[in-house]
C-alpha cells in the first residue's frame, strides 16, 4: 500500500516536473495550473505514503536513507507551495519541480526496508532534530532555485537579451527578495537543528561535538548562510553574490545529505 | 442593402488632405446629419482621428452612394474634388466589413496594435447611436467590430511589449525592481525623451523625481511639473544615492559619470540595484558602468534594439489577429446573408397560416354539431400539419448555405410567394 502510494506520488511528481520544465520554453497559463494540479497531486499521494508508513512501523519514517530522500521532498514541496502563496511566479515551478522529483527518485531506488531504530535514536530528539533539519533545508532548496533564477534574470539584463524566458521571469528584486526570506527563514531552523542535535548527542553519547563529518558539513553550510546574511546586513551585498553562495549553501546541504553517507563514516550513516 | 467604407488614412493621405477632411467638434453632428440627408444613405457613422477620416454607411447602391458622398465630402469641406479624390478609399460588402474589423483591432494602425484606436471607434459608435445616426446593420456591425478586436487584443501579444523608447524604460524597470511605487527617480538633464519617460514612471507609480539640471531654474520648472525636487547639477552625484532610476540626456559631449564614481555611489547605497538610462547622444554615462554589480546601463541604441524586437513580435502577432478577424468577418457576412431568408421566412408562415385559417373557416361553417373542444382538437391538428409542411423548408433557409439566393427563389416559386419585400442583391 505504502509502496503503491509512493509510486503514484513519484509518478506526479515527476510529470509536473516534465510539465513545469515545457513551461521554461514556452509559456502558457493551462501548463502552470497543470504543473500545480500534479503536484498537489503528489503531493497528497506522498503525505498519505508517509502517514501510512509512519502508522505501520510505528516509528518515524526517516530512519532510512530512502525515507530521508522522501521526507525532504515532502519538506520541499510544502515550502514551495507556502512560497507559491507569496509570490505568484508561474516558472518558479520549473526551477523547484525537478529538485523535488530527483530528491524522490533518488529515494526511490534506494533500499525500502524498515530499520528497526537503535535505542540510542530512540528519542523525542529524533523527531524534533530531523524535523528542523529538513525544513531548514526544505528553505535552503527554494532559495537555491530562487538563485538560480536571479542569475539568469541578471544575465539577460546584463547582455540585453530580452527575450523568451526574460519575459517570464520576474524582477531581479524580487528574486533576491525571496531568496533573501527564504535564507532567512531556513537559518533559524538550521541553527536550532545544529543546537537540538548537539543537546541530543549529549544525552546520548556523552558529548556536545565530536567532529562527525555530518556535522562539519552542516557547519560549513551553516557558515555560508550566515555569511549572506551577515554581510547583506552589513556592507549590503545582494543580488548576484546573495544569489550564488545561495546556490553554494545547497550544493554543500546536499554532499552534507548524500555524500557524506557515502564517502565518510559518520553517526548520522543511515543503516 | 450594402456596407461601404469610405475614407482616408495616415496611408492614402498626408496629414493635410487628413485635417482637412475631419470631421471635428461641432462638425461631426453636422456632418452625420449631412450624410444622413444624402438619397439612398440609410445607416451612417462617422470615425474621425488624426490618422484617418472615415465614413462607416449603409447604402442602396454602391457606385450612386459613393458619388453622393464624395460630392457631399467636396461640398461639406468646401474642397476641390481633385485634392482628395485620389487619397480617398472606397469599400464595400465583405472588403468593407473587414477593413472595419481590421480597424478596431488596430491592425490597420501607424503603430500596430495601439490602443487608441478602439476607444475612438466606440466614441465613433456611441456618437452614432446618440445621433440616431446608425440602425440594425452599423450597430451590429461596430460591435463586432469592437468585440473582435478585444478578441485579438487576449488571445494575440499584438498590444503587448512596449513600441516607445519611454515605455520601453518603463517595462524594463519592472523587470529590475518588483514595485515602483516606493521608487525614486533622478532626471540628469532636461530633454523631451527624458521628461516622456519619466511621465510613463510617474504614471506608474513612481515615488519621487529629482530633477539635475545644468541651468538650475529650468531644473526647478520641471521638478515642479512632477512634484519632484530640484537638485544642484554639481550635487548630483551626492543625490544619486537615492535614485533608484537615472535617467541621463545631459547633451554633454563627454561622460558625466564614470565607473569609479558610480562604484563609490553603490557602496554607499548599500548595493541596492539602480537602472540607469542613457538616452543622450553622444552618450553621457561610461558603458563600463554596466559591469558594476547591481548597475543596470541602458543606452538609446539599447532601447531602440527592444522597441525593435517588441515592434518585430507585434507584427508575427499580427497574422494571428488577422485570422481572428478573418473568422469574425466570415460570421458577420453568414449573419448579413441570414438576413435575407426573413421577408421569404415570413411571408411563407404567413401564407400557410392564411390557407390554415380559410380551410379552417370554411369547415366550420360546414360542420353545425361539433362541440368547442372537438373545433379546438381540429384547430390544433390543422396548426400541426402547416407546421411540419413548412418545417423543412424553414430550416433550409435559415441553414448557411452557398446558394442561399437561389434557394430562395426557388421556396418563391415552389409556394408562390410574391416578391413584394424583395431585396435586390
Amino acid at each position: 500500500m505504502a509502496t503503491l502510494l509512493f509510486e503514484l506520488a513519484l509518478t506526479f511528481y515527476f510529470a509536473s516536473a516534465i510539465v513545469s520544465l515545457a513551461e521554461l520554453f514556452r509559456e502558457s497559463r493551462g501548463a502552470s495550473r497543470l504543473m500545480f494540479f500534479f503536484a498537489w497531486a503528489g503531493f497528497a499521494l506522498h503525505t498519505a505514503a508517509i502517514t501510512y508508513r509512519f502508522v505501520s512501523t510505528e516509528q518515524l519514517p526517516i530512519t532510512s536513507m530512502h525515507e530521508a530522500s522522501s521526507f525532504f521532498a515532502w519538506c520541499v514541496m510544502l515550502v514551495f507551495f507556502l512560497i507559491s502563496r507569496r509570490y505568484k511566479i508561474g516558472i518558479m515551478g520549473s526551477f523547484t519541480m525537478p529538485v523535488i522529483f530527483l530528491l524522490m527518485l533518488s529515494s526511490s531506488v534506494l533500499p525500502r526496508a524498515v530499520n528497526p531504530l537503535t535505542p540510542a535514536l530512540k528519542s523525542y530528539w529524533l523527531a524534533i532534530h530531523t524535523a528542523l533539519a529538513f525544513l531548514g533545508n526544505a528553505a535552503f532548496a527554494v532559495a537555491f532555485g530562487a538563485g538560480i533564477m536571479y542569475l539568469i534574470q541578471d544575465a539577460n539584463l546584463k547582455s540585453k537579451r530580452l527575450h523568451g524566458i526574460f519575459q517570464r521571469l520576474p524582477s531581479i528584486q524580487t528574486l533576491d527578495d525571496m531568496n533573501y526570506k527564504l535564507i532567512s527563514a531556513g537559518f533559524p531552523l538550521l541553527t536550532l537543528a545544529i543546537i537540538t542535535g548537539a543537546l541530543w548527542a549529549e544525552s546520548a553519547w556523552g558529548s556536545y561535538w565530536r567532529w562527525d563529518p555530518k556535522e562539519v558539513w552542516s557547519l560549513i553550510a551553516w557558515l555560508i548562510y550566515a555569511l549572506v546574511i551577515h554581510v547583506r546586513l552589513v556592507a549590503g551585498w545582494r543580488g548576484k553574490k546573495a544569489a550564488m553562495l545561495s546556490i553554494l549553501g545547497f550544493l554543500v546541504l546536499l554532499f552534507t545529505f548524500f555524500g557524506v553517507n557515502y564517502f565518510h563514516n559518520t553517526l548520522h550513516r543511515f543503516p | 442593402m450594402k456596407i461601404i467604407v469610405i475614407g482616408v488614412n495616415h496611408k492614402t493621405a498626408n496629414v493635410e488632405v487628413r485635417e482637412r477632411l475631419a470631421f471635428n467638434g461641432e462638425k461631426l453632428s453636422e456632418g452625420i446629419a449631412g450624410l444622413r440627408s444624402l438619397e439612398g444613405v440609410n445607416e451612417v457613422a462617422v470615425l474621425s482621428t488624426c490618422n484617418r477620416v472615415e465614413l462607416y454607411a449603409c447604402v442602396d447602391d454602391t457606385d450612386a452612394a459613393v458619388g453622393r458622398i464624395k460630392k457631399f465630402l467636396s461640398d461639406f469641406h468646401s474642397l476641390e474634388p481633385e485634392s482628395f479624390e485620389h487619397s480617398l478609399y472606397a469599400l464595400s460588402g465583405t472588403d468593407a466589413v473587414r477593413h472595419i474589423l481590421r480597424v478596431a483591432s488596430s491592425l490597420d494602425s501607424m503603430v500596430l496594435g495601439e490602443p487608441q484606436i478602439l476607444g475612438q471607434l466606440k466614441d465613433a459608435f456611441s456618437f452614432a447611436l446618440k445621433e440616431k445616426s446608425s440602425g440594425i446593420l452599423l450597430n451590429r456591425l461596430l460591435k463586432k467590430a469592437i468585440s473582435t478586436a478585444k478578441r485579438t487584443r487576449t488571445e494575440t501579444k499584438i498590444a503587448e511589449n512596449a513600441v516607445s523608447i519611454s515605455f520601453a524604460a518603463v517595462e524594463l524597470a519592472k523587470k529590475i525592481f518588483n514595485d515602483l511605487s516606493g521608487m525614486s527617480c533622478m532626471l540628469l538633464g532636461a530633454g523631451e525623451m527624458a521628461e516622456l519617460a519619466a511621465r510613463h514612471l510617474v504614471s506608474s507609480g513612481i515615488k519621487e523625481v529629482m530633477v539635475a539640471n545644468r541651468t538650475y531654474e529650468t531644473g526647478c520648472r520641471l521638478a515642479e511639473e512632477f512634484c519632484g525636487r530640484p537638485v544642484k547639477f554639481e550635487d548630483f552625484k551626492t543625490e544619486m544615492l537615492f535614485a533608484d532610476i537615472v535617467i541621463c540626456s545631459t547633451g554633454a559631449p563627454t561622460y558625466v559619470l564614470n565607473k569609479d564614481d558610480m562604484h563609490a555611489v553603490m557602496k554607499h547605497r548599500k548595493q541596492k540595484p539602480v537602472f540607469i538610462i542613457d538616452i543622450s547622444v553622444p552618450r553621457n554615462i561610461d558603458p563600463e558602468i554596466n559591469k558594476l554589480e547591481n548597475v543596470y546601463l541602458y543606452d538609446v541604441d539599447d532601447l531602440q534594439e527592444v522597441v525593435n524586437t517588441n515592434m518585430m513580435e507585434r507584427q508575427k502577432e499580427a497574422d494571428k489577429a488577422s485570422c481572428i478577424v478573418e473568422e469574425e468577418v466570415g460570421r458577420f457576412m453568414k449573419w448579413i446573408s441570414s438576413l435575407k431568408a426573413v421577408p421569404v421566412i415570413l411571408s411563407l408562415r404567413e401564407k400557410a397560416e392564411d390557407i390554415k385559417n380559410e380551410e379552417f373557416i370554411r369547415l366550420k361553417n360546414r360542420l353545425k354539431n361539433v362541440s368547442d373542444e372537438d373545433m379546438q382538437a381540429i384547430e390544433y391538428m390543422a396548426t400541426a400539419i402547416i407546421n411540419k409542411m413548412i418545417h423543412a423548408p424553414m430550416v433550409a433557409l435559415k441553414d448557411d448555405c452557398e446558394d442561399r439566393q437561389e434557394l430562395i427563389a426557388l421556396i418563391k416559386k415552389l409556394y408562390g410567394i410574391n416578391g413584394d419585400n424583395d431585396d435586390e442583391e
